[in-house]
């Protein structure tokens, strides 16, 4: 039809997918740089750098070094990289399922879903059949805290998506209820619990990575890199979603499949990102924010720059919550709300032209 | 060529189309026309599968209600009639989604596409920051993305636009339905759904008249836009004529004589 298939290229344009890739390299960058920082800063006054030198001479390390930077710095580096990008691609994730920029894990309800699963094990977890507690073992509280998430996706996209379009609306005020009733429900079992359940109960209201061992990572992170492997094969199909569902199958990608698995990646993720470091809020709305808006919303990019900069800004909290108060904690929780929600009020208020809600 | 037979679709308790049949050749540019809740949308998303009905539609040798959407992605691209976009998409981004839809791989469509429907020099700017018409013409170039070539290896492709123009001014109208009329004459195949009559007759070989869920014209312009059809699937007295040199279908409003439907009715 049209002969001219030349003729528009002389027009120079940006692409700004060349943005997204030159992000993967500045990212990736970032998090070696934060990562190393993150095994150097801490409450003893244990030096990486002098560890370090005295490997590269051959010389053993103290008991203290040892157990400071491999047992107690190294699972929380590990723990802090799993959560962030969890939580980051399980936000890109859910805005691009429900075509919305305030989809988040934490604002509609699918943390409190997650540590709803998570409180009922350690409240009634001593009531379920022997079978159940030694097949599952340590996996008990994940899976749980998995089911919690994965039934609040659901029931979220259920009530808020009517024949292919989701109503912020009724997106948000689901969410909201959604939350507030398992939060009602842990209410319950937190009123129920003893003591010594009590005192595992309150990690989850405040979310740290201070919990951080090499036997919780041995169950963590094999279920989120399996599960953020799952997300980043979704790009192509949530950037036709973006159009809307009908369109997206127009153009021959496989929306009920996307949108399953897009389900299940967001409940493992936040699941299992929830049952280790409690509810940590913000990086699921701000690390995708404010990528879309350096690099575009093309989500094939998107995804991959969103975990590594959620796993950057994580750790970068975890630090400052760490050193600030030493050798005292505040929780992760509270950081990342003071410094999220002003950055993502800013990032509202500057583009709000760009910000379709 | 596209067969839709014995269509019904319901809404509910509510059967809004009654047991259609219609068909549309590759190499024409077919239109449906018809008032306001006559069923032209919901035949359109029977057609194009986005909702349940009962009958056959075949697209060539494709059953579509039992097709896979990558399958129907390669032989038809749909225009819907408006698309909101949450996300900070620019202009070329919406358009190379198509790319990726379709067959075609050539990055440098998008630009091509983008000058095709008039908006040369738009690739960066934003959608959202786009006027309704400039959206509709961005979606425009991105279903054309998908089904760039009207014929691949021998068989026919189609594109399916719901409302092309509804949000157009005269000047971009022409520029869109000389574009579908192109691509039909390249030897693919277009359905749309159309509001303006003068236009349909203007640029369509078929015309499909609907009126309350069921065809009751469809064959070319001037046999369906009778005075006594239009007048009644569209409830007023129109009178419709000729132009002097080519003798082209059209219709004037003031035909019907400033007569208000509503009110007739309402004395009635």
């Amino acid at each position: 039809m049209m002969a001219s298939d030349t003729a528009a290229t002389a027009l120079p344009f940006i692409d700004r997918r060349n943005t997204a890739r030159r992000a993967h390299l500045v990212l990736g960058a970032l998090l070696v740089l934060v990562s190393l920082a993150s095994l150097a800063v801490g409450a003893s006054g244990t030096s990486l750098w002098g560890a370090l030198m005295k490997l590269a001479q051959g010389d053993a390390l103290t008991l203290t070094e040892r157990v400071v930077l491999w047992d107690i710095r190294a699972p929380r580096l590990v723990m802090g990289i799993c959560v962030g990008s969890a939580l980051a691609v399980s936000g890109a994730v859910m805005q691009g399922l429900f075509r919305n920029p305030l989809a988040d894990p934490g604002i509609l309800g699918v943390t409190s879903g997650a540590s709803l699963g998570a409180v009922t094990i350690i409240v009634l977890g001593a009531a379920l059949p022997a079978g159940v507690q030694t097949t599952l073992g340590a996996g008990l509280l994940p899976v749980a805290a998995f089911l919690g998430a994965w039934a609040s996706m659901l029931l979220l996209y259920r009530v808020s998506t009517r024949a292919g379009r989701t109503s912020v609306a009724t997106m948000l005020l689901a969410g909201i209820a959604l939350g507030a009733l398992f939060a009602a429900f842990s209410g319950i079992l937190i009123f129920l619990a003893d003591d010594m359940q009590l005192r595992e109960l309150t990690f989850w209201s405040l979310g740290s990575l201070a919990g951080a061992s090499w036997a919780k990572l041995s169950i963590a992170a094999p279920v989120i890199v399996l599960s953020l492997v799952l997300a980043s094969s979704l790009g192509r199909g949530l950037n036709g979603l973006a159009l809307g569902e009908a369109a997206a199958h127009h153009m021959g990608i496989p929306v009920e499949r996307t949108k399953t698995i897009a389900i299940l990646a967001v409940s493992a993720a936040t699941g299992t990102a929830v049952a280790v470091s409690g509810g940590i809020g913000f990086i699921g709305i701000v690390v995708p924010h404010l990528l879309r808006l350096a690099t575009g919303p093309d989500h094939r990019g998107l995804l991959i720059n969103a975990g590594l900069l959620g796993a950057s800004l994580l750790l970068a909290a975890d630090m400052v919550a760490r050193v600030v108060v030493a050798p005292a904690e505040l929780p992760i929780g509270i950081l990342t709300a003071l410094l999220g929600s002003p950055v993502f009020l800013w990032i509202l208020l500057r583009k709000r032209g760009l910000v379709d809600m | 060529m596209l067969k839709a037979t014995n269509i019904s679709v319901s809404y509910g308790p509510t059967q809004v189309l009654h047991g259609l049949n219609m068909t549309a050749r590759a190499g024409t540019l077919t239109a449906i026309v018809g008032p306001n809740g006559s069923g032209k949308t919901t035949l359109m998303r029977a057609l194009t599968g986005d909702v349940a009905f009962d009958g056959t539609i075949r697209l060539g040798e494709t059953d579509i209600a039992t097709a896979k959407p990558y399958d129907l992605a390669a032989q038809r691209a749909v225009l819907p009639q408006a698309t909101p976009l949450a996300f900070p998409f620019q202009a070329v981004e919406v358009v190379r989604l198509g790319l990726r839809g379709g067959i075609e791989t050539n990055d440098r469509l998008a630009l091509t596409a983008l000058s095709r429907v008039g908006l040369e020099g738009y690739a960066n700017r934003f959608y959202q920051e786009l006027s309704g018409g400039e959206q509709q013409r961005v979606q425009l170039a991105r279903v054309l993305c998908q089904v760039w070539r009207p014929v691949v290896s021998g068989s026919p492709r189609w594109l399916f636009l719901d409302e092309p123009v509804s949000s157009l001014d005269i000047g971009h109208q022409l520029t869109v339905m000389h574009i579908a009329r192109d691509f039909a004459r390249a030897g693919g195949g277009v359905v749309a759904v159309m509001h303006d009559l003068n236009l349909s007759a203007m640029f369509a070989h078929q015309l499909v008249l609907m009126q309350a869920g069921q065809i009751i014209g469809h064959g070319a312009p001037q046999e369906v836009l009778t005075d006594a059809q239009v007048s009644r699937a569209y409830g007023c007295d129109i009178r419709t004529s000729s132009t002097p040199q080519d003798g082209g279908w059209f219709m004037l409003p003031q035909s019907a004589g400033g007569q208000d439907r509503a009110a007739v009715k309402r004395a009635g």
